[in-house]
């Protein structure tokens, strides 16, 4: 469903700051997979979601969806195959709009906009369908202004719009991590039910450890621009959170008494 | 007086359309669109260079909406195409349209006073519908006979006109395009995600914003009987004057009410101008103060009102806090009393 080869991406080239975001990157996801990354900050993470979704271009190598070669496709030309949530709980949603509104622009994803009414009166009902799987009595609020909801109530609210439209691909980037424990609790377990139910293929990135093994059947480590760990669906499920700090500081020290060698 | 306010009531509903044309690029698309000054001249030389040239009115004031949705994107094209910022588009197609306008009309003033524009045609088949003396009537009846106005044609017409751009506007805002174009203004990163070319969207909005712009220049330019390529200086602030007025009056809950209260705004603007040019010591060369002096105090007025009422509020609150807040000795000697 999503290949993507030898990415490559290097920020402020030829200058002092120059950053090697992503080092030959690959990744292949089958029809359904739900892959966890984690990673420090700075490991790429949010680089190689951006490459995905077409923010960013990569420097080299191919992005590619449903076999179609996408490297150079725009972004919101892209978006018609990705649905994403971003971490902050804002960003997903237009805040001066109402929630039905908010849903009628969501629905167009994968459609041609017209000149036609964007909430219409069939739309209305299956926009109240979608929202009673929330359980956040949205489906009663359809005229609020998104602006007014509470940051936990417009992260759902994204996570809905971002996949009641079934996209090819899904991106979640750290969508649980501006909320408050329990807030973060309600929305991982949106994402289980959402993804399990239109078996989503999903790319995940979290910091919490606990959640990237509670989610997902693949899980992908993360650090300096590399992809230094895959676990698979076998591996994943008798993974602990100290068998994968473990298993970090095991190759990360690798690494470094290789560069110790190297220098000596 | 009734003459003065019933002719601001005119303009004021002509001056309408410019205003939506602002409110959609300053408030739904949140682009200071500084083009209007431009574009509000253009409109006008292009629908008097054509009605000099013999061509029927509304089609000339046809082609200058056109000229004006024309304008606009290239504004649009300059920030998103060009990179530029949003200001400065807007600043360099204002005074690129200042010269493009002088060719247009090829001098600076061209004066329509003889031709047959939209409102003698307008004004030529209310009189034969012979409403005028009804109303003229009523009029008298309530003592105001000796300030009829010429005709009421130009009003219901105006009304009529300005109302349907105001509905179509609404009608426009709510299609799926329309929705896409207000959440780019809003949130661009969330409608790029959802599939929206928030490039496109800001060079079709500000199409249509400076296409409304064109539209009302070219009215006022037959209402006035001239076009001058001067006319459009400070047009922005007029605009931005009736949309904060408007909203500030009139609420902003829903589209529909927002849109009506910028059509408030600019007739209020009008009456509220020419109320203030009846004072002694003001000229007609003071009108751009007055107008920078009405925004100054309609962007300052309710806050300061607002944070005022909020002070009181507060002080207010403290003292009923502290009168439960036992003193040391207060609270002793109040026990005693008892």
């Amino acid at each position: 469903m999503l290949q993507l080869n030898r990415i490559h991406k290097v920020f402020n080239e030829n200058t002092p700051d120059e950053k090697i975001a992503l080092d030959d990157v690959d990744l292949s996801m089958n029809s359904g997979d739900f892959v966890t990354v984690i990673g420090s900050n700075g490991a790429g993470k949010s680089t190689l979601m951006n490459i995905i979704s077409g923010v960013l271009l990569p420097d080299t190598g191919m992005v590619r969806i449903d076999g179609k070669d996408v490297s150079l496709v725009p972004e919101y030309k892209r978006s018609k195959l990705i649905g994403r949530v971003f971490q902050d709980p804002m960003a997903g949603t237009a805040p001066a709009m109402t929630i039905e509104e908010n849903l009628a622009m969501a629905y167009s994803r994968n459609k041609r906009r017209t000149f036609r009414k964007g909430v219409t009166k069939s739309r209305r009902a299956y926009f109240k369908e979608v929202l009673e799987t929330l359980h956040l009595g949205l489906e009663d609020r359809l005229n609020i202004k998104v602006g007014l909801l509470s940051g936990g109530e417009r992260q759902a609210l994204s996570l809905l719009m971002a996949t009641f439209t079934e996209p090819a691909i899904l991106l979640l980037d750290e969508h649980t991590a501006a909320l408050d424990p329990s807030r973060a609790e309600l929305i991982t377990n949106l994402t289980k039910e959402i993804v399990g139910k239109y078996n989503l293929t999903t790319l995940m990135v979290t910091h919490n450890m606990q959640q990237a093994l509670d989610l997902g059947n693949r899980l992908i480590m993360m650090d300096k621009g590399q992809i230094i760990l895959k676990v698979d669906e076998q591996e994943k499920k008798h993974l602990t959170v100290d068998k994968l700090m473990a298993e970090f500081q095991r190759i990360r020290g690798e690494q470094m008494a290789n560069d110790r060698a190297l220098l000596s | 007086m009734f003459t003065a306010i019933f002719g601001s009531l005119e303009s004021g509903i002509i001056y309408a359309i410019m205003a939506l044309g602002v409110y959609l690029s300053f408030r739904i698309l949140d682009f200071p669109d500084l083009t209007v000054d431009g574009s509000f001249v253009t409109g006008a030389a292009v629908a008097a260079v054509m009605i000099v040239n013999g061509t029927n009115p509304f089609f000339a004031t046809v082609i200058a909406l056109v000229i004006g949705f024309l304008a606009g994107c290239i504004t649009g094209m300059l920030h998103t195409i060009g990179k530029i910022n949003a200001l400065l588009s807007g600043i360099l197609m204002m005074i690129a349209l200042y010269s493009i306008n002088l060719r247009i009309m090829g001098r600076s003033n061209i004066p329509l006073l003889n031709e047959e524009t939209a409102f003698t045609t307008v004004s030529s088949f209310w009189e034969k519908l012979g409403i005028d003396p009804m109303l003229n009537k009523g009029l008298e009846l309530i003592g105001l006979g000796d300030s009829l106005p010429s005709t009421w044609g130009i009003l219901f017409f105006m009304i009529i006109v300005t109302l349907l751009i105001k509905f179509t506007t609404d009608r426009f805002l709510k299609t799926e395009i329309g929705l896409a174009v207000r959440a780019t203004g809003d949130n661009k990163r969330m409608i790029r995600s959802f599939s929206a070319n928030t490039n496109m969207l800001v060079i079709l909005g500000l199409g249509l914003s400076n296409a409304m712009v064109a539209f009302s220049g070219a009215l006022i330019a037959q209402y006035g009987s001239f076009a001058d390529v001067g006319m459009g200086i400070g047009m922005i602030i007029i605009g931005l004057a009736s949309v904060i007025i408007g909203e500030a009056l009139f609420g902003t809950k829903t589209i529909a009410r927002t849109t009506l209260a910028v059509v408030g705004g600019a007739i209020i603007y009008r009456i509220v101008v020419s109320l203030a040019l009846r004072v002694e010591f003001l000229e007609t060369g003071d009108m751009k103060l007055i107008t920078a002096t009405i925004v100054i105090l309609a962007l300052t007025l309710p806050k300061m009102i607002e944070s005022h009422r909020e002070k009181k509020r507060k002080k207010q609150k403290h003292k009923e806090i502290m009168m439960d807040i036992p003193m040391e000795s207060g609270g002793e000697q109040r026990a005693a009393a008892k």
